[in-house]
């Protein structure tokens, strides 16, 4: 499923295989649209509320139906998307259309049936989760008992039951009395795919705490706390900018958690604290740029991370349309560019390389002819197979690994 | 509404900061006066960071203008400021730009998250926001104090004129205010509002009756003096640093002086 600016999410389905050609893999095609948000009024504090789509968690199917959560700045909600197949038909006091018949017409009574009909893909909402953000709204996550999820804004998570809109618990406050004092901000939150008593949420000073709800009502003592020593040779005003994390996320198995920062993906163990067990770098050939970043506000782009199926691949977002991969077992590493001019269906990508020396081989790109509008930003992985999809600007990509 | 100031501003800045960025380090324990050298040995990575806190201060002003702006966005700013602040002060460039622009005061309340996250009713009512009016008051007392006193306004306002808006200066300031009308035109009210008149029915809202007169006047004068060895030229030429942190006791006066106006 995807999000847009204009409040609409998109739901893409993978066709079956075809019966001719075994080999290949069924494409994805679009399955539903619908309007998730509309733009609000705030009354209260005369502020437009965007319909922008912030995030979108699906739940673990349960019935033939699916559901999903999507939010924008301020309002979480929580959406049915079914099939119907067949319509009843043969209503004693309505008609065909729906328009209730005249009592006196009716003169015998019947049966309704079902009979079957095109195929119809609606999406109703079915909870409403407002007024419980006075920020914005920057993560959400499903816990693994399937009842409860909670939603992280900059200060503050709530914790929700998916039956009850009107009420939530407050679980991490870091709103400081002092406004004045406020030198940190939550960035993404998560909950630990096993265990529904703990999750974890990072800082924009680099840092995530890992939290275990057992302890106590308001989790802000954490159990966890994450935090690598930073770096005298690199130390520079960018420093703090650089090592705010912009996405968590626990690995399948749970043993991990991946944070992204704006230069680096770092792989962290839940038994070590003190550094992270791996580190790749994504782009650092933007080291020397950050002052242009900072000047035209790139260096705050939030770029997501996502494990593969066996948590054994990592992939993340750059510029210029490219994408990362890194092998964490071979430690290989992988560029690759999401565009239109270069993917026509069934291509095969080519590995791009940036390069930082003066000498530009062939084929490489020079790092000042990226395009910095060009951001992958969201990327996702299928939970069993290698295929990926990736979202560049207003493009979804598929990709999916050489079929022998 | 940034878009093309941010696009021209980068292209100016990409040049600036042709010599690269790696800021030097400066260990706690060394001392005050081997920091002074080094920088006075770079004036480059003055002229650098004070681009940079420019640009910062400018982004902060801007995150003022939403009601509800990105606060992680404002957090990390502000805490860069917050940074060179710090820096700026262990190697006394700080005072120096502080008296001559804003007042400590101001620029603390620009840098504390506090009005980034005020509600916009202020904004409705017409108010001022807490930032906006100390900076008026505090600049304008001063300038009020040159214009009444001294008669010397022009040095005075020339100076912190050139430090707010050095990034800005290089192109048309006209142009610029076009595009950002709003925020421009509240980021630079206080420095283009000249006319003795006003700033004095502005001064008048400051009761400066408890204090004495004369002992402030002293330490306009000497920023008078300072307001000419001040700007992008200073930190170019490294003699003309090391003139100013001849000036910093005069400053440190001047700063617990502008301190007072705020506080009144």
């Amino acid at each position: 499923a995807t999000g847009d600016k204009g409040g609409r999410v998109v739901i893409f389905q993978r066709e079956q295989e075809s019966k001719n050609q075994p080999h290949r893999r069924g494409e994805y095609n679009v399955y539903s649209t619908f309007q998730s948000h509309e733009p609000e009024f705030d009354y209260l504090k005369s502020l437009e509320i965007e319909e922008k789509i912030n995030k979108i968690r699906w739940l673990p199917q349960q019935n033939a139906a699916y559901f999903l959560l999507s939010t924008n700045d301020k309002t979480v909600k929580l959406w049915k998307v079914s099939e119907r197949d067949k319509r009843p038909e043969g209503y004693n006091l309505k008609d065909e259309d729906g328009r209730l018949r005249d009592p006196s017409m009716i003169t015998m009574l019947r049966v309704p049936v079902l009979r079957p009909m095109d195929l119809m893909v609606e999406a109703t909402p079915r909870r409403v989760f407002a007024n419980a953000h006075t920020y914005h709204i920057n993560s959400i996550s499903v816990n693994s008992d399937y009842e409860t999820y909670m939603s992280a804004d900059d200060l503050r998570i709530n914790l929700w039951n998916f039956e009850i809109t009107n009420q939530s618990f407050n679980i991490v406050d870091i709103k400081p009395a002092n406004m004045e004092e406020l030198t940190e901000v939550i960035t993404a939150a998560e909950f630990h795919p096993h265990h529904c008593n703990t999750f974890v949420y990072s800082s924009s000073k680099g840092t995530i705490r890992l939290c275990d709800m057992r302890t106590s009502a308001l989790c802000d003592r954490h159990a966890k706390f994450f935090e690598e020593p930073e770096d005298p040779s690199n130390r520079s005003f960018f420093s703090e900018i650089i090592s705010s994390i912009s996405d968590v996320k626990f690995s399948h198995s749970g043993r991990y958690i991946m944070t992204r920062d704006y230069l680096t993906v770092k792989v962290w163990d839940l038994n070590m604290e003190n550094r992270p067990i791996e580190t790749y770098q994504v782009h650092d050939y933007l080291r020397s740029k950050l002052c242009s970043l900072y000047e035209n506000d790139c260096i705050f782009d939030k770029f997501e991370c996502v494990w593969n199926g066996s948590d054994s691949v990592i992939m993340t977002g750059s510029y210029n349309n490219f994408f990362r991969m890194f092998d964490r077992n071979t430690k290989r590493d992988v560029t690759l560019e999401a565009s239109r001019e270069n993917s026509k269906p069934r291509a095969i990508l080519k590995p791009r390389k940036v390069c930082v020396g003066g000498k530009r081989r062939k084929d490489e790109i020079s790092v000042d002819s990226l395009d910095f509008s060009k951001k992958i930003l969201h990327t996702a992985w299928h939970p069993a197979e290698n295929i990926i999809a990736v979202a560049a600007t207003n493009n979804l990509y598929i990709f999916q690994d050489k079929v022998n | 509404m940034g878009e093309e100031e941010g696009l021209h501003q980068t292209q100016l800045l990409d040049t600036m900061f042709v010599r690269g960025l790696k800021r030097k380090c400066f260990d706690g324990e060394e001392d005050i006066e081997g920091t002074l050298a080094g920088i006075k040995a770079i004036p480059s990575y003055n002229l650098q960071r004070q681009s940079l806190l420019d640009m910062s201060l400018v982004k902060l002003q801007l995150c003022h203008m939403l009601v509800e702006p990105n606060l992680c966005r404002s957090v990390l700013i502000a805490n860069t400021v917050r940074q060179i602040q710090e820096e700026m002060t262990q190697d006394g460039t700080w005072q120096m730009i502080n008296t001559q622009s804003t007042g400590q005061a101001s620029l603390d309340r620009l840098v504390s998250t506090d009005i980034l996250c005020r509600s916009s009713r202020e904004q409705a009512e017409g108010k001022h926001v807490p930032g906006y009016s100390t900076f008026n008051k505090d600049f304008e007392g001063d300038q009020a104090q040159d214009s009444s006193e001294t008669m010397s306004t022009v040095s005075s306002v020339q100076a912190p004129r050139n430090l707010q808006s050095n990034v800005w200066e290089m192109e048309n300031p006209q142009e610029n205010k076009g595009n950002f009308q709003k925020s421009l035109d509240q980021i630079f009210e206080t420095l283009e509002n000249k006319s003795p008149n006003s700033v004095e029915d502005l001064f008048s809202e400051v009761d400066n009756s408890y204090y004495d007169l004369d002992t402030m006047l002293t330490g306009m004068m000497s920023n008078t003096k300072m307001g000419h060895c001040d700007g992008l030229e200073t930190f170019s030429s490294p003699t003309a640093t090391a003139s100013n942190s001849n000036c910093k006791s005069d400053l440190n006066e001047l700063d617990h002086i502008v301190e007072i106006l705020v506080e009144s």
